[in-house]
């Protein structure tokens, strides 16, 4: 119901979802997504206030929830009714994950942060060479790699998770409050730097923020509110 | 990368691990050292004698007669006469006799009067016969022949004179001053009560009883073994070899009802069995003590890591989110908990080999106990294998915890 404004369909569909509802364990309240629709490349900017709905649409897109009935499609494969290894290698593979905070292995180095990545999608290919012109392009000096994660600034940090997540070149990004722990000049800066390395790889991005002024960095901008209902079953 | 992972994983939480280790390296340390003592002790038990087929002495019990014969542990009961010695080896079943005549002692070792045919047919371990480091047997009423560790503790060389006590205290107030031996021969170490015993001649023995004034005479003439005032009127015990394995219990019979003097003849691998029957109530018990020591320390590990499950939940979540699924969480934790118990073992069967070298000669002159420092052997691998099989058990249930927490955790 509520679609993008890209209507061209000679662009495929990243991310398809159709009649979806999600029962929160433990309690009879319901999350219902009737019909909803991302292109390839589009950046969307989905907001609303903390308790409609955002993190779990995220886990759902993620794989980490699996909806009580309804579809979910990526890259226009089935991916809701997948089973969960499978759903984990789809994950792997075809999707990054950016959270607000603990993106990364504290214990381990940047570098086997970012190789942890790609040994999970079975991304053969050197990743050491791509990490670090990522870590470049991200404006992080480059002895960051063999530092240990949890030795690095808040703001240091997401900007690795986002190289971590963009490692194996995933189709979707998704993206939840990932400047809320960073001040203003991080946070455009960091801004700037997703959607930049985001169009180069021509990902699609799912940004979620309560903070409305991060609209004019996305392409597009959903409200969660409009897009699903939270029903009290009877 | 899970091993790695793992590793990296464990040294950042380095505190709680080392100590989960030690308290594993501490039992599986125990364990292991009561199966390896208890494994010794049975081999070193049973090799003490060999080739001898009954042992014949004073009616008492067949545990009692083996532990003084063979063991020289414990005090004889009763002898038996000399004349049921000559029976004996007048027998047409019997192909050699050595005579035991125990009850002196020498700084603590046990005195054991024999004759020469002692040297010529006692066996011990895999039918090995006795071999002189250096010397020969004893000759005439005032020769010895002493074991290598009686020689070692002692600085006995051949040639020396000793003075045997009465009695087989360490400390004894009535010594045979008068009548001194001299050392003829040492012999090779054995691992057996034999290298902690003087060997003397029958002879001797009666001899160093005798009053000063009748002492004088065979003193004078210690090559004469002829005298009649030495000659042996009883001795403690008797073991026989017999020309037929099959005539045994045969002879077992008869002797225990031979009718001129009071025997009993037990048969050295039954009574032996017996004897390791016994001591196998306490090795269960040691046994069951260790295997509870392993089980603490193990549910020690499980508590571990599930409370570490605490504080890695953002870890967990982290793994998930690259795409690790919840089996790739449960093996990461069996990993883990493998590593552990892993070094835990290797550090453990270093650490005895090293220990048990250092104090193997400790504990054979002090406790006769001949330790092999060799802890690479199959029975400690089942050991070892089945401590990983238990480690994994009680990590079933944290890493199952891990695996139902990455399934459910959220973004």
């Amino acid at each position: 119901m509520n679609s993008q404004q890209n209507r061209n369909s000679s662009v495929p569909v990243a991310i398809r979802l159709k009649d979806v509802h999600h029962r929160y364990p433990k309690s009879q309240v319901t999350l219902s997504i009737p019909h909803w629709e991302v292109q390839t490349g589009d950046k969307v900017f989905l907001h609303g206030p903390s308790g409609t709905g955002k993190t779990t649409l995220l886990n759902l897109l993620a794989g980490v929830l699996q909806p009580e009935s309804g579809e979910i499609a990526l890259l226009d494969q089935p991916f809701s009714s997948l089973p969960t290894r499978k759903r984990d290698k789809f994950r792997a593979k075809h999707i990054g994950v950016v959270f607000q905070q603990f993106n990364l292995v504290p214990h381990l180095s940047v570098l086997k942060n970012i190789r942890l990545a790609a040994y999970f999608a079975d991304n053969k290919a050197s990743v050491d060479s791509k990490a670090a012109a990522m870590i470049n392009a991200l404006r992080l000096p480059p002895e960051v790699l063999n530092q240990s994660a949890g030795s690095l600034s808040v703001g240091q940090q997401q900007r690795v998770a986002i190289a971590r997540a963009l490692i194996n070149e995933p189709e979707i990004l998704l993206v939840d409050e990932p400047t809320s722990a960073l001040d203003t000049d991080a946070r455009d800066a960091f801004m700037n730097m997703l959607t930049a390395l985001c169009e180069t790889q021509n990902t699609t991005l799912i940004f979620v923020s309560h903070d409305k002024s991060l609209e004019k960095y996305l392409s597009s901008s959903v409200s969660l509110s409009a897009l699903c209902t939270l029903r009290e079953a009877e | 990368m899970l091993l790695s992972f793992a590793v990296s994983s464990l040294k950042s939480r380095a505190k709680s691990v080392v100590l989960t280790f030690l308290s594993l390296l501490i039992s599986i340390s125990v364990l292991l050292s009561v199966e390896h003592v208890r494994m010794q002790a049975e081999s070193s038990f049973s090799r003490t004698v060999s080739d001898v087929d009954l042992i014949v002495g004073a009616p008492s019990g067949q545990l009692n007669l083996m532990l003084y014969s063979i063991f020289r542990m414990g005090s004889p009961t009763n002898n038996i006469s000399y004349e049921s010695v000559e029976m004996l080896k007048a027998h047409s079943q019997v192909e050699w006799v050595i005579p035991i005549s125990l009850g002196d002692s020498h700084h603590g070792f046990r005195v054991l009067g024999t004759s020469q045919d002692y040297f010529e047919h006692y066996k011990y371990g895999d039918k090995q016969p006795l071999a002189f480091a250096s010397g020969q047997p004893f000759s005439g009423v005032f020769g010895a022949v002493i074991g290598a560790d009686v020689a070692k503790k002692l600085g006995y060389q051949v040639g020396d004179k000793i003075v045997i006590a009465h009695g087989t205290g360490m400390v004894s107030f009535t010594n045979h001053d008068q009548s001194p031996f001299t050392i003829t021969g040492i012999l090779a170490a054995t691992g057996t009560p034999v290298d902690k015993t003087v060997h003397v001649s029958l002879e001797g023995i009666e001899a160093m009883h005798l009053s000063p004034s009748r002492l004088k005479p065979i003193v004078a003439n210690p090559d004469d073994t002829s005298n009649p005032l030495i000659q042996p009127d009883d001795v403690t015990a008797v073991m026989l070899g017999l020309k037929s394995k099959f005539a045994t219990f045969t002879l077992q019979r008869e002797l225990n009802n031979y009718q001129d003097d009071r025997l009993m003849a037990i048969l050295p691998g039954v009574a032996m069995a017996e004897l390791w029957k016994m001591m196998g109530t306490v090795e269960n018990l040691l046994r069951i003590i260790s295997v509870l020591v392993l089980v603490s320390s193990l549910f020690g590990l499980s508590t571990m890591l599930l409370a570490s499950m605490q504080q890695r939940e953002k870890e967990i979540a982290v793994l998930r989110i690259l795409g690790a699924g919840g089996g790739t969480i449960f093996m990461l934790l069996l990993t883990e908990a493998l590593l552990i118990a892993i070094a835990a073992s290797v550090v453990s069967t270093s650490l005895l080999t090293v220990l048990f070298s250092v104090s193997k000669g400790w504990l054979a002159s002090e406790y006769g106990l001949f330790m092999s420092a060799n802890f690479f052997s199959v029975h400690n691998a089942i050991v070892i294998g089945a401590v990983l099989a238990a480690t994994i058990v009680t990590t079933l249930l944290p890493a199952i915890d891990a695996y139902r927490k990455a399934i459910h955790s959220r973004l």
